[in-house]
């Protein structure tokens, strides 16, 4: 029995149905069933992103359990207070006050030569007299363990293990330092808060302070620094303590640290560079999105038809749009689940890394909040970049089912667009805020990231109009068709430069500013600089080393007497007076820290003048004293020409008047000094000397090195080869960390720029089996799909290496105040790369067009 | 929103109960109907002045040549797209004031389609398209009811095939179990054997008109195959964008 509907009355509007979320679902899934191989490109551009976030962040989790863990061993003691002169009556009483308040120990630490007398070699050290049961909280590691306690009964010294085995020394051997043999008791292995890095560039060697005295080392001039340890009584809170003995210290020049202040510095020091990491991180992630946006984009168009379909059968804007929400999500939250299982898997290496920097034992740990955050993040990302082309779906038209060619999007500007850049925008600021630590920074960097966008975006609008406007309409055909692609409707001129110059732009850029930050490390070594230095000479001893180096046959380069000052006054302005007014902005240091300056007439050629004069005494008659400061501390003191500072000379205040001002290069391997004096003032001031010569060959230095010692063992030399070799592997090894991390980004890169020229094949596919099919032969479209590529592949690459460009130097000048590098050699591989990388993937795309019949392939992608 | 309060409160008719007036109901009411498009400064009008009316059960067919404006009416009929001017009246309800969205739940609650290309979606199995309609509904355990129409078009056993694994006939049918799932009121088949050849387009067409006949359906058939245009009890012949006749077929008249 047929039943027949029920006619309504005028607008009987069927009931609204509910937009059924589990049906939305299942429809979402059952989608995917034929394009999951599309969706995996547009996963994998977002695995290596996260991936590198969450391991950045894990890192940083573990790292600060870590601190948390061993801070308390890390300094080894409830409060340490430190200072690098010796200390007057005020300072020692001072010192003495806190020991009512539990026990202490004191350790005095001064750069020397030591000798192995075994191996007849000596090497520069960092000599440590101590006195008392220091460390409180962990130990020092020794080997035998004993040592570290015995070593303080008698002349017996613990030396830094690599040294030991570098110069072949045994527990029992005998080391001298100073006039005073010791015999080694045992190795160092570990120091509570040295790191190998610091180990490395300065090898520790223990003797009883006792014996200090006795080795001659404690000469007027030399530099000594007096710490203090107190172990104090669980009624004392020492960061209260600390607070209150503050004034006090800093005015007798003295420092502090307890647990929390140690913790919070190093917590400091290592989230900046968790900090930049995570910013790499970051940029590696923003590639992936532009991958996700334009991989969605292509998902979308394949998908119309669908969409049409569905909404013919009644499906709702609403309901279709979410629908592919829903794919796009689910797959944002399998990428971000990946990428937190990649990302949790590396970190386990980062320790290994980082090690020689660290101060603590890090233990890799599952971090739960990193990975969560990784896997929220691929949600939020894969949304938020997908929205743009999901926007679309809402205004796909059912006609589309009808007409295959129709305009199947409504032609209306959606004004939520606007709301997803906003969105977009806001991401990305916050985000990076987030990550950078200041808004400014944050701001910047989005800046950088929206410019770069609206000018490769100009720019293909640009080279469409240009094409079409100057057609060579006379060239062959192969050529009018291949620029012809370029605007012809369906063109993927703006998709492919945005990408792929946006891509090239990042990877530029972070290769850029790498470079820039390392050449700042490196110390450019150069034939005639020196390599041997001796300080802590002193005036008796000027000449005698002077002809002992000649006689050597070894060149003096330079010879700086040094003297070391503290200032008192800028014009009236005395250290309290900058404390209190905070709006001066000075920093109280420029009063506190003590200067190390010498007294020539002459500048060097590291040296440039800025601003005034230097040479011939000019104002010997006036009271005043000229002096000659480096330019940037000038500014920092604000201090310009003609301002007094009042200098205090070993107790003798002497008033002087900025005369001049110098640029110095500091990447010159020779004493450089922030203040200089003019000669004859300063002549009688207690001083030592330095001398810096240059040895031809590693025997000669070692000769001329133990001679030194043995005749005059308060003198330090240095081999500065052994220096930079250090530095060499500490930099390195940073780069290499760096690089480490960018590596996701390049790969990254690489995924998306794979993506990007996916989406052109869709576009070309058709067309190109047409051509075929009226009679082009496979060199012609080869041609053509060549030239078409190898075009945008260029141009995007070539503005992106720009936009790299500018980017590093604004980076370089305003964020990190260095020199910019400009490389041009990386930069153009890094263009050749990516030109040919884009040229291959298409033709390797097109490839299924050349080697097979046209109908086959209309077949298989219809 | 005001035409959804106007609904609720209207009474519900519960199914079962006898309804005589359906003899006289008008299901399609078209009024002096025109489409015109805007490209550049060109105008382009694809129809004019098409009017007239179809009462429930009838069965009609829209014949004219290739680019005579067919297809772009059959659109606004199906609520696909908006007229320039004058009315469209499906089932009672006005159809050219409606949002997109609106029109849609038109389409999913009285339209059933048939598609030249069978536009069946290719992620989805046989069963699961035919499924879709019903689904969309929000109406639940509606594989049985689905399973049937299948059985109906004799493809029950490959109802786990996805589109690609069928013949085009086999497709068009499994679009034919589709259309009828929803029980519309009206149903429009676009050139429905166009891409067929003539025996697997007869047996489609014989398909066609044996389900409609037993849903009592009202069917709208556009195509320029004049055979199966005799088929229908009406046939309407456009050209240029107007309606040129307007007659009985003569089947109809035969019969």
């Amino acid at each position: 029995m047929i039943e027949y509907k029920e006619p309504g009355p005028i607008n009987n509007l069927p009931e609204k149905p509910k937009l059924n979320v589990p049906w939305l679902l299942r429809m979402a899934w059952r989608d995917t069933r034929r394009s999951r191989g599309k969706l995996v490109l547009f996963l994998s551009s977002i695995v290596l992103g996260i991936a590198a976030l969450v391991a950045i962040n894990s890192f940083r989790d573990s790292l600060q359990v870590a601190i948390d863990e061993q801070a308390r061993s890390l300094i080894g003691a409830d409060l340490v207070i430190g200072m690098n002169k010796e200390p007057d009556s005020l300072a020692t009483a001072l010192v003495d006050s806190v020991r009512g308040l539990g026990s202490r120990s004191d350790e005095n630490r001064l750069l020397s030569m030591v000798y192995f007398v075994k191996s007849n070699a000596t090497r520069l050290v960092q000599v440590r007299a101590m006195e008392g049961g220091f460390p409180y909280f962990g130990k020092i590691e020794t080997v035998p363990e004993a040592a570290s306690r015995s070593f303080r009964t008698g002349r017996r010294a613990l030396v830094d293990y690599n040294l030991m085995l570098q110069y072949e020394a045994k527990t029992g051997d005998s080391v001298r330092v100073g006039n005073q043999t010791f015999v080694i008791e045992g190795a160092l292995r570990r120091i509570p808060g040295q790191t190998a890095m610091t180990a490395a560039v300065a090898p520790v060697v223990y003797i009883p302070r006792q014996y200090l005295p006795e080795t001659g080392l404690m000469q007027r001039g030399s530099r000594v620094s007096y710490y203090y340890y107190y172990d104090l009584a669980d009624t004392v809170e020492p960061d209260t303590l600390g607070k209150k003995l503050e004034p006090r210290l800093e005015e007798y020049g003295m420092f502090y640290d307890t647990v929390q202040t140690r913790k919070e510095s190093m917590g400091r020091s290592y989230d900046e560079l968790a900090r930049f990491l995570a910013l790499v991180g970051f940029v590696a992630l923003l590639l992936g999105c532009v991958g996700v946006a334009s991989a969605v984009h292509v998902y979308m168009r394949d998908k119309l038809k669908t969409i049409g379909v569905l909404r013919c059968l009644g499906m709702s804007g609403k309901q279709a749009f979410l629908v592919y929400l829903f794919q796009v999500a689910g797959m944002g939250l399998i990428g971000g689940l990946i990428g937190a299982m990649i990302g949790s898997v590396v970190q386990l290496v980062l320790p290994e890394l980082f090690k020689a920097f660290l101060p603590v034992n890090v233990e890799a740990y599952f971090s739960v909040s990193a990975a969560l955050q990784g896997v929220l993040l691929g949600v939020f990302v894969s949304v938020l970049f997908a929205l743009l082309p999901l926007l679309s779906i809402r205004q796909v038209s059912p006609l589309i089912t009808l007409r295959a060619n129709v305009e199947h999007l409504t032609n209306q500007k959606d004004p939520l667009r606007w709301a997803v850049y906003a969105l977009i925008l806001l991401f990305i600021l916050l985000f990076s805020r987030w990550q950078l630590g200041t808004w400014w920074q944050a701001g910047y960097f989005t800046g950088g990231v929206v410019v770069a966008f609206l000018v490769l975006a100009g720019l293909a609008k640009l080279l469409s109009w240009a094409v079409r406007r100057f057609f060579p309409s006379n060239w062959g055909y192969v050529w009018r068709q291949g620029l012809a692609n370029l605007y012809r409707p369906n063109n993927q001129t703006l998709l492919l430069m945005v990408s792929i110059g946006l891509g090239t732009a990042l990877i530029g850029t972070l290769y850029m500013v790498q470079r820039t930050l390392l050449s700042e490390v490196s110390i450019a070594g150069s034939e005639h600089q020196p390599n041997l230095v001796l300080f802590d000479i002193q005036n008796v001893q000027r000449e005698e080393i002077g002809t002992l180096t000649r006689n050597e046959g070894l060149p003096i380069l330079y010879y700086d007497p040094i003297v070391t000052v503290r200032l008192e006054k800028i014009n009236e302005l005395t250290l309290t007076a900058v404390r209190e007014d905070t709006t001066l902005e000075i920093s109280p240091r420029v009063f506190t820290r003590e200067y190390r300056i010498t007294y020539r007439n002459h500048l060097t050629e590291a040296e440039k003048t800025m601003e005034g004069s230097w040479g011939e005494n000019p104002n010997a008659n006036s009271d005043l004293v000229p002096v000659s400061l480096e330019d940037r501390y000038a500014e920092r003191m604000k201090v310009k020409i003609g301002d007094t500072l009042v200098f205090n000379v070993q107790g003798a205040p002497i008033a002087t008047q900025v005369s001049h001002l110098r640029q110095v290069d500091w990447n010159r391997v020779q004493s450089n000094f922030l203040v200089v004096f003019p000669e004859g003032v300063l002549e009688q001031a207690p001083q030592f000397h330095v001398l810096m010569t240059r040895s031809d060959d590693e025997q000669q230095a070692a000769r001329f090195q133990r001679k030194v010692v043995e005749q005059y063992p308060n003198i330090s030399t240095i081999g500065l080869d052994l220096i930079l070799q250090t530095l060499d592997e500490v930099v390195s090894q940073i780069s290499f960390v760096i690089q480490f991390m960018a590596l996701f980004s390049i790969f990254t890169g690489l995924l998306v720029l794979v993506g990007s020229v996916n989406v052109s094949k869709f576009q070309r596919v058709q067309e190109s089996v047409l051509l075929r099919t009226l009679g082009a032969n496979r060199k012609q479209i080869f041609a053509i799909t060549a030239l078409e590529y190898l075009l945008l592949g260029a141009l995007a690459a070539f503005i992106g290496c720009l936009i790299a460009f500018g980017a590093s130097w604004a980076l370089a000048v305003f964020s990190f105040e260095v020199v910019f590098v400009p490389v041009v050699w990386p930069l153009f591989i890094i263009f050749v790369l990516v030109a040919a990388l884009t040229l291959a993937v298409g033709l390797l795309n097109s490839r299924g067009i050349l080697n097979r019949p046209p109908l086959e392939v209309l077949r298989r992608e219809a | 929103m005001g035409f959804i309060n106007e609904h609720a409160s209207r009474p519900k008719v519960t199914k079962g109960i006898k309804i005589n007036f359906i003899t006289v109901t008008t299901i399609l009411d078209i009024q002096n109907l025109s489409k015109t498009y805007h490209s550049g400064d060109r105008e382009l009008t694809v129809l004019e002045g098409v009017s007239f009316s179809l009462q429930a059960g009838d069965t009609c067919s829209i014949v004219g040549p290739s680019g005579s404006g067919k297809t772009t009416l059959l659109g606004l009929c199906a609520g696909l797209d908006r007229s320039s001017t004058g009315s469209v009246t499906l089932n009672g309800i006005r159809l050219d004031n409606l949002s997109e969205d609106k029109r849609a739940q038109v389409r999913n609650q009285y339209v059933g389609f048939i598609f030249q290309n069978f536009q069946l979606i290719p992620t989805l199995t046989a069963l699961e398209n035919v499924m879709v309609p019903l689904e969309l509904r929000g109406e639940r355990n509606v594989q049985k009811q689905a399973m049937e129409l299948l059985g109906k078009v004799g493809l029950a056993e490959r109802h786990d095939h996805y589109p690609t694994q069928l013949s085009g006939g086999e497709q068009q049918r499994v679009s034919l179990a589709r259309a009828f799932s929803n029980k519309p009121s009206i149903l429009f088949a676009d050139e429905p054997t166009g891409n067929l050849d003539e025996e697997t387009g007869e047996k489609v067409e014989g398909l066609l008109f044996d389900l409609n006949r037993e849903a009592g359906t009202t069917l709208v058939v556009v195509t320029h195959d004049l055979e199966l245009a005799e088929k229908t009890q009406r046939i309407i012949r456009i050209k240029g964008g107007h309606v040129i006749s307007d007659t009985p077929s003569h089947s109809n008249v035969a019969g």
